[in-house]
């Protein structure tokens, strides 16, 4: 089957409103539009309203009665419109969510997944193009992952909705138009937490996820016709992350790039480059490099290209680690 | 004004007879041959802005517009009752209030644009920014209110917000901290009857000025698309509020007659009868059948106004497809108040890796190849 990255979460979350009768769809706009980038389009058509629910407009609203549903049995998939627009709900994802597993001992889950269209590209106004992922990485009893890809987008969000535990699940939203083929039928290829070495090289390896993927791809393309050999690992898994896929392609070349369109400070690339420090510090050639999103806030639309790391940033990494 | 929140005020039809009701005609006593005809000027002028906006959107000059074509009444009447020292929040679809306050238009494209995140200088106008984030406008306003009063200043400070965000918790919140200070806010509620795609019966299942009534702040309802009856209605909640007499809150009834924005797609979620009902209550055709009636408009006068109408629209795109891009220096600018060692230090890297230093030679040695495609 050939489909886009939109498409395929269609199908993904299908699939799943098909297997488990207590799985819902929430979130705004979500019904007869199918949602602002259509991922959930014709599913309130096929599974009536009270299965894809259009809510008020209220993300702590979206996520407090998810998470309510959840403590009563269901499997609530919420969808938050855009990345900027979390923030309302936060408190609920953090305090409550996040947290009853462990405060209840285990007695109750929450498997709920939060979806939310992440990260720029797409030319849009403000609050439409953040990368949020540390907050909710950084916070314990949250899962956090990140597709790049069709195939991907299809089996995650499976996985996803299936797992016990909450999952917060960042779609890249400039590839939502990206297609690829693939086998819906096929058994999922990883677990959900398991990080994918997608093309293999011996120079550099570079570490990248979600919108960003395709970027390292296409700077390893590049690397290749000037005589560099990128290894591209796709982390796929944000929270936890899989330390021994990124390690053991590090012992392979001896160099890491990480990149994310996130602020660099503080964020994943920071995690990644100490957790490889402490387990391959022996075997680096270079210091970690990181190619990132400035500190600054999301910029206007006319800056962005600016600001999201490009492939001749990511080769300009890839020299000075090779220059080290 | 208690019980006013069943019935709107309306002192104009919708074909354009006046309404008899002596308690908020008298507000608009002031308002003669002249001041309506300014009144459809302002109503002709911010249309034209609004659709030589959706066709500079249309033509890829824009990234993005919010178009309020329908809201014109409830904007320029409820804007036109307030003084220049009174202070507006508004949403991303207020550019007719914008207009009124006296925003430069070519300044609210530079957002939609994405050449920056704001559109002008909020003192100059005293507007704040538009508020992207639904509802948050409505805690600022209070906040504002609040501080004028404390200020001494007999000023009125109004928060714009659709039915939509009445079902975020910020504007819960805002209520209820303006009814517990007392702070003089006008809440003001275009009820559009859309949020993107949902119908205002799935935030509220009872009109949404009864909300307000629920936190001891009076409430009215009046018909949005009546220009008259919405000054009359924010000029007595200016008053209340300039007079000490603390919040209230207006829901103004009307129609979003586009797209909720040019992304979207209406007839996904509403039917053409439903459009074509509210297009026989365009605020636009009811002050032009009420001049008519009145022997206000003659041929001259309308040709006066399209001329400034257009004059205007022109105005704006040239002044829009002529915006330089941004500098990427402009990037690291003004994100702190004060130096910033890490930014300093970013904006120096980035500089100096766009001017070719030689530690990226590599990367500049051939840019365009290096480009990634597709971006969107
Ligand atoms: C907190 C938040 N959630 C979601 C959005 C996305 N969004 C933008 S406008 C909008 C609908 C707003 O409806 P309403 O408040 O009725 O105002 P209108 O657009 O009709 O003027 C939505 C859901 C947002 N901007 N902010």
């Amino acid at each position: 089957m050939i489909t886009t990255f939109a498409a395929a979460l269609n199908a993904g979350l299908r699939s799943a409103l098909e297997d488990d009768p207590k799985v819902v769809l929430m979130g705004e706009d979500i019904g007869r539009l199918g949602g602002v980038f259509r991922v959930t389009d014709t599913l309130q058509k096929d599974f009536g309203d009270r299965r894809v629910i259009d809510t008020p407009l209220a993300e702590s609203g979206i996520v407090g009665t998810a998470f309510g549903m959840a403590l009563r049995g269901y499997r609530p998939v919420c969808e938050i419109q855009f990345d900027g627009f979390v923030y309302p709900a936060f408190d609920q994802i953090v305090s409550q969510v996040a947290k009853i597993h462990y405060r209840t001992r285990g007695k109750v889950r929450a498997p709920l997944t939060i979806r939310i269209p992440f990260g720029g590209g797409i030319g849009s106004v403000e609050h439409h193009s953040e990368s949020p992922e540390a907050y909710f990485a950084h916070t314990a009893g949250l899962r956090v992952v990140s597709p790049s890809n069709p195939a991907d987008a299809y089996t995650m969000i499976r996985q996803a909705v299936a797992l016990d535990d909450p999952v917060i699940f960042f779609e890249p939203k400039r590839r939502y138009w990206d297609k690829a083929e693939f086998d819906p039928a096929a058994a999922p290829e990883l677990p959900l937490d398991r990080a994918r070495v997608c093309v293999r090289g011996t120079d550099v390896t570079v570490v990248a996820y979600g919108g960003t993927v395709a970027t390292a791809l296409a700077a390893a393309k590049l690397g290749a016709e000037e005589g560099i050999s990128l290894e591209v690992v796709d982390l796929r898994s944000l929270a936890p992350l899989d330390v021994d896929t990124i390690a053991e392609s590090v012992d392979r070349t001896g160099r890491l790039v990480v990149v994310h369109e996130a602020q660099i400070s503080g964020g994943l690339g920071a995690e990644i480059a100490a957790r490889i420090t402490e387990r391959c510090f022996y075997r680096l050639e270079a210091p970690v490099r990181r190619v990132a999103g400035f500190d600054i806030p999301y910029p206007p639309a006319k800056l962005e290209k600016h600001h999201l790391p490009d492939p001749d940033r990511i080769l300009a990494a890839v020299d000075r680690t090779l220059a080290a | 004004m208690p019980g006013t929140t069943e019935y709107p005020v309306q002192l104009i039809q919708p074909d354009g007879r006046r309404v008899h009701n002596p308690e908020y005609q008298a507000l608009v006593a002031d308002i003669g041959p002249e001041e309506l005809r300014r009144l459809y000027e302002d109503l002709v002028v911010t249309r034209r802005i609004d659709t030589e906006a959706v066709a500079l959107a249309r033509q890829g000059q824009l990234g993005l517009w919010a178009p309020c074509q329908g809201q014109e009444a409830a904007q320029v009447g409820s804007a036109r009752a307030l003084r220049p020292d009174d202070y507006v929040f508004g949403s991303y679809r207020e550019s007719a209030v914008a207009y009124c306050r006296g925003v430069d238009p070519s300044a609210m494209t530079a957002m939609w644009r994405g050449v920056s995140h704001s559109s002008g200088d909020p003192a100059a106008v005293n507007m704040a920014n538009p508020a992207i984030v639904v509802g948050a406008q409505g805690l600022h306003a209070t906040g504002y209110a609040y501080a004028a009063q404390l200020d001494g200043a007999e000023i009125a400070t109004v928060a714009y917000f659709g039915d939509g965000a009445t079902s975020q918790g910020d504007i819960a919140e805002a209520l209820t901290f303006a009814s517990s200070w007392g702070a003089p806010v006008v809440f003001f509620c275009q009820n559009n009857h859309w949020a993107i795609s949902e119908p205002v019966h799935l935030q509220s299942a009872t009109p949404i000025a009864h909300r307000a009534v629920g936190y001891g702040i009076p409430a009215i309802r009046v018909d949005g698309n009546d220009v008259l009856a919405v000054l009359a209605v924010t000029r007595q909640a200016a008053a209340r509020a300039r007079g000490g007499g603390g919040p209230s809150f207006v829901e103004a009834i009307t129609y979003r007659m586009g797209p909720h924005t040019t992304a979207d797609d209406p007839t996904r979620y509403r039917t053409a009868a439903e459009t074509e009902e509210w297009a026989r209550r365009d605020p636009i055709l009811r002050m032009r059948l009420l001049l008519e009636r009145e022997g206000l408009l003659d041929a001259d006068v309308q040709r006066r106004v399209d001329e400034r109408a257009d004059e205007v629209a022109h105005r704006m795109r040239t002044e829009t497809i002529t915006m330089a891009d941004p500098e990427p220096s402009e990037l690291f600018d003004h994100v702190y108040a004060t130096p910033h060692r890490v930014l300093d230090e970013q904006r120096r890297d980035y500089t100096a890796y766009l001017a070719d230093d030689p530690a990226c030679a590599l990367a500049t040695a051939a840019p365009a190849a290096r480009e990634e495609g597709v971006r969107s």
